[in-house]
């Protein structure tokens, strides 16, 4: 798992990938922070916090679209399988190596804060919340956006659905306002990233956004290596 | 060392692989021949647990590939067709990643010099393997088989696409792998097969069609064809007299060698010998004989006769024992194009050509 960690992390940088991610997540955050906080003249940074996820869904895909795709067409995927490691290992290398390229991006934020904290006294509670609701949607969006780039060879396939992919499951709780029943519009808002991911900006640690970003996370996980795992089998 | 047993792939309602058997014994160069499609990269896929098999068993070193994947595929080095190199890498970063990878346990630094020393990369060491030549790729990717130190090494076609020197240098490579590891290589080049295995299993439309040393083969196949004469006299005359010998089978002219000397086929009845027929028959017509030698067949003709189905070679489970002739250790040269059997002859003379070329 470390050897393909490695490898993964530092083939972000050895070609333009992880660079243009990081340039561009500092663009539309630094944007988003132009725009609600200093040219608002306004000390609260949630709402650039919550534009993250706008950020995230976004890019992320830039991040996601090679990581299996790109094996299975330069068919790299040959010495990954057989060599003597398990599925997991394999797909946790590659999901931890993203991780941390997306965990360098959004750092940029804490910048922020901390430029605001030379104003205003902040309340890093808030902040700290906010990092962990980050750090598990960002995960969990990796861990889709894995997903799909193990169901097609071609990298720009797996980045247009990604995006697709994505920005769905950021409209996910404007579909709830026109659900007919209330019982299924808590089921949509049950299942919005948006509405979990809020809840950490807003300050609130509740153990059930937690559990919800983890349980996609392991989800696609799983499903990703059920999809490597078929493959053999066809 | 390894025991396939009962193999069966399907794609779709085609067989890739159909009912494949066979063991190998350690240190035992094998040789997977067959035409293109013919299954053995699927095999060899199977193998090293990169697909899986709709039934049968692949037991490795008392490791199954199923049952104990990890325990299986560490015993094996892989070149698969395509060497599966990563564009962005140095040959350095590379090796140092599969050796991670493999969980190598061996000392690192000396380790892969070692390798670098073996395949011939040591001065491409920290180049970005996109801009090696195909030959270094292929290299790097012999190297990356090697890591570890495997006992069973399993290269898919690892002269395709090779200069006929680089050609040489894996050959001799392999052999000389061969001496430490157990290998398993595919080929359909035939030649190759002949200069570096020491038993061969030819496969076709995903079956097993023969298993044997290719001395063997072409052994058992050559008591069907029969002798190449080179006569000077008149073509029809001597076509007719020659036909007209005791336990001749067949006679046919292959065509004008020099000016007024034709090569004639001769195929005898049960394997008889005819030479002294032939030499009296000529010496009384006083047509000199210019050169007469049997047809023993090339790999090329055996193969092209096996996977056309003229032939069913038992098919063994274990080489069959070493015979004492010199040929027999010899990578016994092809024969010249000119003195093979009538028939496959016409089909054999463009593909003997084309790895004739690629060899020198």
């Amino acid at each position: 798992m470390s050897a393909i960690f490695k490898r993964e992390f530092n083939a972000y940088f050895s070609s333009p990938i992880g660079y243009v991610f990081i340039a561009m997540f500092y663009c539309l955050s630094g944007f988003f922070f132009f725009l609600y906080n200093l040219a608002a003249s306004s000390s609260e940074l949630r709402y650039v916090y919550s534009m993250l996820f706008t950020c995230s869904a976004l890019l992320m895909p830039i991040l996601t679209m090679r990581m299996l795709s790109e094996d299975k067409r330069q068919k790299t995927d040959q010495v990954l399988l057989t060599a003597p490691i398990g599925l997991f290992g394999l797909l946790m290398g590659k999901f931890l190596a993203a991780l941390l390229v997306y965990v360098i991006a959004v750092s940029i934020t804490l910048a922020y804060a901390l430029v605001l904290s030379v104003f205003v006294s902040l309340n890093w509670a808030v902040i700290i919340s906010s990092y962990f609701g980050i750090l598990l949607l960002g995960a969990a969006l990796i861990a889709v956006g894995m997903f799909i780039s193990s169901l097609t060879e071609s990298q720009l396939v797996a980045a247009i659905v990604s995006v697709v992919v994505d920005v769905a499951l950021l409209l996910v709780d404007s579909l709830a306002s026109v659900m007919p029943t209330t019982s299924l519009q808590n089921l949509v808002m049950g299942l919005s990233m948006s509405d979990h991911y809020g809840n950490f900006t807003m300050g609130i640690l509740d153990f059930a956004d937690a559990f919800f970003f983890l349980s996609i996370i392991a989800l696609f996980i799983f499903l990703t290596s059920r999809i490597l795992e078929k493959r053999r089998w066809s | 060392m390894l025991e396939v047993k009962n193999l069966v792939k399907r794609y779709g309602s085609k067989y890739a692989v159909n009912d494949i058997s066979f063991t190998v014994e350690r240190g035992e160069i094998l040789g997977f021949l067959g035409p293109n499609g013919a299954g053995k990269t699927t095999t060899m896929n199977i193998i090293t647990g990169y697909l899986s098999s709709a039934e049968g068993t692949v037991n490795i070193d008392g490791h199954e590939i199923l049952e104990d994947p990890i325990a299986a595929k560490s015993c094996i080095g892989y070149l698969p067709e395509q060497p599966p190199l990563y564009m962005d890498m140095t040959v350095k970063e590379y090796l140092n990643f599969v050796y991670e990878l493999k969980k190598v346990k061996l000392p690192r630094q000396k380790h892969i010099e070692e390798i670098c020393k073996t395949v011939k990369i040591d001065h491409v060491y920290n180049r970005l393997i996109r801009n090696l030549s195909k030959g270094y790729k292929q290299r790097v990717g012999v190297a990356q088989a090697l890591l570890g130190s495997p006992e069973l090494l399993i290269l898919d076609e690892p002269t395709v696409g090779l200069d006929p020197k680089q050609i040489i240098e894996i050959r001799n490579l392999i052999k000389e792998l061969g001496k430490n590891h157990t290998v398993i290589l595919s080929s359909h080049i035939l030649p190759e097969v002949q200069a570096i295995c020491e038993r061969v299993i030819v496969i076709n439309e995903g079956k097993i069609i023969a298993d044997d040393t290719p001395d063997h083969l072409s052994r058992a196949m050559s008591s069907e064809s029969g002798l190449a004469v080179r006569l000077e006299g008149p073509v029809t005359e001597v076509n007719n007299a020659l036909r007209a010998l005791p336990n001749v089978h067949s006679c046919n002219p292959l065509g004008e060698r020099e000016k007024g000397v034709f090569e004639y086929l001769v195929e005898p009845e049960n394997s008889a010998d005819i030479r002294r027929d032939v030499f009296r028959l000529a010496a009384e017509k006083s047509w000199p004989i210019l050169s007469m030698k049997s047809t023993e067949m090339s790999l090329e003709e055996i193969f092209l006769k096996l996977t056309s189905g003229e032939y069913l070679a038992p098919v063994k489970e274990a080489p069959a024992p070493a015979v004492s002739d010199k040929s027999a250790k010899k990578p016994s040269k092809s024969p010249a194009p000119d003195d093979v059997s009538a028939e496959p002859a016409a089909a054999v003379e463009p593909a003997k050509k084309s790895t004739e070329g690629s060899e020198e």
